[in-house]
């Protein structure tokens, strides 16, 4: 019964869809607003009917409802509640509900926190908003409906892939999706604004907290991911250029290019087309992604549901909503005169010289990926495109960019001075150099990625610190660093985290080191500066696995500092297996642990790897995120919708600094 | 397409039926420290054809185990690292490749970064030199607004 009231939930929340897509735009072309105050209410109700559908689909979970044949693909009443929950999103039909979830919850919030927008442009960005709803609803009602029942019910479910039982991936995808289709929000509002005909530094303004939401989403997504595949496919790799990996990456980089773009729509009224087109870009490229994962186009280790015909529906999608948008974006982009005029050395400069960067090496990602299929397709060719390709590629961008950063981040708006910045700037690139030239000193092998790596995440860091006292001014008084707007604070942060991250990439590739051995059972055994003892293997019954583990004591100096459990286990439902490393984390490195067969003449297959400085991959991630957060919280933005009432609706007004 | 089916369903029964030994094995492990160094190299660079997207030296599969052995055994022999992947290409063709050759339309997406950069900051500068205000004439009065100018200040001048 709830879920049939789930399924037509659905199926009203599809109708009021296209109600919300049709009336406002017509509202908006013919100044009705009594048709524009539809969006409004519609978008309200759009959320709560997804809302209570997915509540519906979470509670035929929850009690293992297996008359419904999404519940008995995905679940099994002995799998612990934490991955009845996240089942719901752990397969295909499930995640699409959450999209649409999502996207309806943006809408919804939009419409909430929008009352400070020009009706007719609100109108406008809540019916494009709406049509993307639509489009996905069809999806999900046509091809892939999470409430189809079974005629006989099942005694018990098939359970979930025992790589997604984990707490890492449990929330994974669900940041994800809020960061892919936070980025529709930004469509909306550049397909709204192109409609409208104009873009001005309020558009940039109203913009800018849904791109930076998205992009902390994505952020703090991509980041989980990256940690699961750390410490669950037994090897300890972070990141592996797979097709779905790249499709959340391509998004990212985007959404990082249009967030700094859209500043200078806010206060320089310049570069307003090309915002646009980023904020088309950024979400085409999460349908692109949606597309790689949904249709097994592209061979890799997330693809779920391998249908052609779910694949060729989204095809359409995307063609529609990128392609339509783009053609808008042809005929009507020449209306946007761009206003601000700043000087070739200008902080606008080094903000069009990022999004240069960044655009550009998020294609050549594209490029990757796709190409393989499209040597089969043109030239017959069966090739791949691996990681050897992308590090070769991609990271030469990623290293120019890490080197303009601090100097482009400290450059005055209109006319910077390129030697003053480079003077205040001095220390940190010294300090950098020293760094560099230490790790060099002391390294064995003449690697150069480790050294680079330790500078150029020296330099972002110590480039940060600097920004941010300089903006003390003259005074140099530590006190007026927290009086600073809280943007300032947020930009430090970010920056820093970009820094602690390549700081964490270079640590691991270049200096990690590896033991394979045949261990036996209390013979101790040394790697690095470590002394490791296998001292048993134990069977233990897990609620639906069974697991070979393994105690082993680490010493370091004689003195036992950690005792690690890996383990290999069974999932007899699933009929898998599944190894779970032992990491023990330590500010500096890490050491993984990772315990593999059994040998006939006695003992146990070993592996043992020691990671330096690993953890600050994810710690500069979160620490990015946070810097979005800050940025997020700037008073600006809380002050702007209040103030907003009062004075005339406002079509320009550029903050004061 | 039929290739790319085949090789997903591949994957799938490896998953679901074969136990996987992991990765590189002890027994696989060469005496030779710098010949086992190659090998990892040489490994790291070899699609696991059964897998989706692993190099032989991630991956689980025992059809990867196999490969990591064959390139031990022709690098005991004596081949360079060339001769190796020359030798695994021959076999299993260029989809075990996972750094992709300059060969035929290759050198095309090899080519793409580069070029993208260099037409973008082309692009890119001519936006900054229009926008720069020596540029920006438009800015400026015309000789006509000018002389409007002067006859609005004479008549304010008038009062």
């Amino acid at each position: 019964m709830i879920t049939e009231l789930g399924h037509f939930a659905l199926i009203l929340a599809f109708l009021v869809s296209l109600v919300q897509m049709v009336v406002p735009l017509i509202g908006a072309h013919k100044r009705w607003s009594g048709w524009m105050a539809v969006a409004e209410p519609a978008a309200t109700a759009q959320f709560m009917l997804v809302g209570a559908s997915f509540a519906a689909l979470t509670y035929a979970f929850v009690v293992s409802d297996f008359s419904l044949n999404l519940v008995y693909l995905n679940s099994h009443s002995d799998k612990p509640m934490l991955y009845k929950i996240s089942g719901v999103w752990g397969n295909h039909e499930g995640s699409m509900l959450l999209w649409v979830l999502i996207l309806a919850l943006f809408g919804a919030m939009a419409a909430w926190f929008g009352s400070n927008i020009p009706p007719t442009l609100r109108a406008r960005v809540l019916a494009v908003q709406s049509s993307v709803s639509a489009a996905f609803y069809a999806f999900i009602l046509f091809t892939s409906n999470p409430f189809d029942r079974l005629a006989v019910a099942p005694i018990n479910g098939q359970d979930l892939n025992p790589l997604l039982q984990d707490p890492g991936l449990a929330f994974h995808p669900p940041f994800l999706y809020l960061g892919y289709v936070g980025l529709s929000i930004c469509f909306s509002f550049a397909v709204a604004a192109l409609i409208e005909g104009r873009v001005d530094a309020a558009w940039g303004r109203w913009v800018r907290p849904w791109t930076l939401a998205a992009w902390v989403f994505l952020t703090i997504g991509i980041a989980l991911g990256s940690w699961w595949a750390y410490y669950e496919l037994g090897w300890g790799g972070f990141w592996f250029w797979d097709p779905v990996e790249n499709a959340s990456f391509m998004p990212w980089l985007f959404a990082a290019a249009l967030l700094h773009s859209s500043i200078v729509v806010e206060k320089r009224e310049a570069l307003k087309s090309w915002t646009i087109l980023l904020a088309i870009l950024a979400f085409g490229f999460s349908l692109i992604g949606t597309f790689i994962v949904r249709s097994g186009l592209l061979t890799s280790v997330h693809a779920f549901a391998n249908d052609p015909v779910r694949g060729q529906f989204i095809l359409y999608i995307l063609l529609f909503f990128t392609g339509g948008a783009l053609t808008l974006f042809a005929a009507r982009a020449n209306a946007m005169e761009a206003k601000g005029v700043f000087g070739t050395v200008s902080r606008e400069s080094a903000l069009v010289a990022n999004n240069i960067l960044l655009a550009v090496s998020s294609f050549v990602v594209f490029v990757g990926t796709m190409w393989p299929f499209v040597a089969e397709m043109l030239w017959d060719r069966k090739l791949s495109v691996g990681p050897p390709f992308f590090n070769m590629a991609f990271t030469p961008f990623m290293v120019v960019l890490g080197l303009l950063l601090p100097v482009g981040a400290m450059m005055s708006w209109k006319r910077g001075k390129f030697d003053r910045v480079l003077r205040s700037l001095t220390p940190a690139f010294a300090l950098a150099i020293a760094l560099m030239g230490l790790v060099w000193a002391m390294q064995t092998g003449r690697s150069l990625m480790g050294p680079i790596g330790v500078f150029l995440g020296t330099w972002l860091v110590a480039g940060a610190i600097t920004d941010l006292i300089s903006r003390t001014g003259q005074s140099r008084d530590l006190r007026r660093l927290f009086r600073l707007p809280r943007s300032d604070w947020g930009k430090a942060v970010a920056h820093s985290g970009f820094g602690v991250t390549m700081l964490g990439i270079a640590g691991l590739l270049a200096w990690q080191q590896e033991d394979i051995r045949v261990a036996q059972i209390g013979e101790p055994f040394t790697v690095g500066a470590f002394e490791l003892v296998l001292n048993d293997v134990r069977r233990v019954q897990g609620p639906n696995y069974i697991s070979t583990m393994g105690d082993v004591s680490v010493l370091r100096d004689g003195e036992e500092i950690a005792l690690l459990n890996p383990e290999k286990r069974n999932y007899p439902v699933a009929q898998m297996p599944t190894t779970e490393a032992a990491i023990d984390y330590r500010f500096l490195r890490d050491i993984y642990v990772v315990i593999g067969d059994a040998q006939a003449n006695g003992g146990w297959v070993m592996r043992t790897y020691i990671k330096p400085l690993t953890n600050w991959i994810w710690a500069g991630s979160i620490l990015m995120a946070l810097g979005g957060v800050l940025s997020l919280s700037d008073r600006r933005y809380r002050i702007a919708a209040g103030a907003r009432k009062t004075a005339t609706p406002v079509q320009q007004g550029v903050p004061a600094e | 397409m039929k290739g790319i089916w085949s090789t997903v369903v591949a994957c799938i029964l490896t998953l679901a039926l074969a136990f996987p030994v992991q990765a590189v094995q002890p027994d696989e492990v060469l005496d030779d420290p710098a010949l086992e160094s190659r090998a990892r190299d040489i490994s790291a660079g070899l699609r696991c054809l059964v897998c989706q997207n692993e190099s032989i030296d991630e991956s689980n599969a025992s059809l990867a185990r196999d490969l990591r052995l064959l390139v031990r055994e022709r690098l005991v022999v004596g081949d360079t690292n060339e001769e190796v992947v020359d030798f695994i290409v021959d076999r299993y063709g260029e989809f075990v490749l996972l750094k992709p050759t300059t060969g035929g339309w290759n050198w095309l997406l090899w080519a793409t970064g580069p070029a993208l950069f260099l037409i973008a900051l082309g692009v890119g500068a001519g936006y900054l030199r229009r926008r720069s205000p020596d540029n920006l004439a438009d800015d400026r009065l015309n000789a006509d607004e000018q002389k409007r100018l002067e006859e609005l200040m004479q008549d304010d001048a008038r009062g």
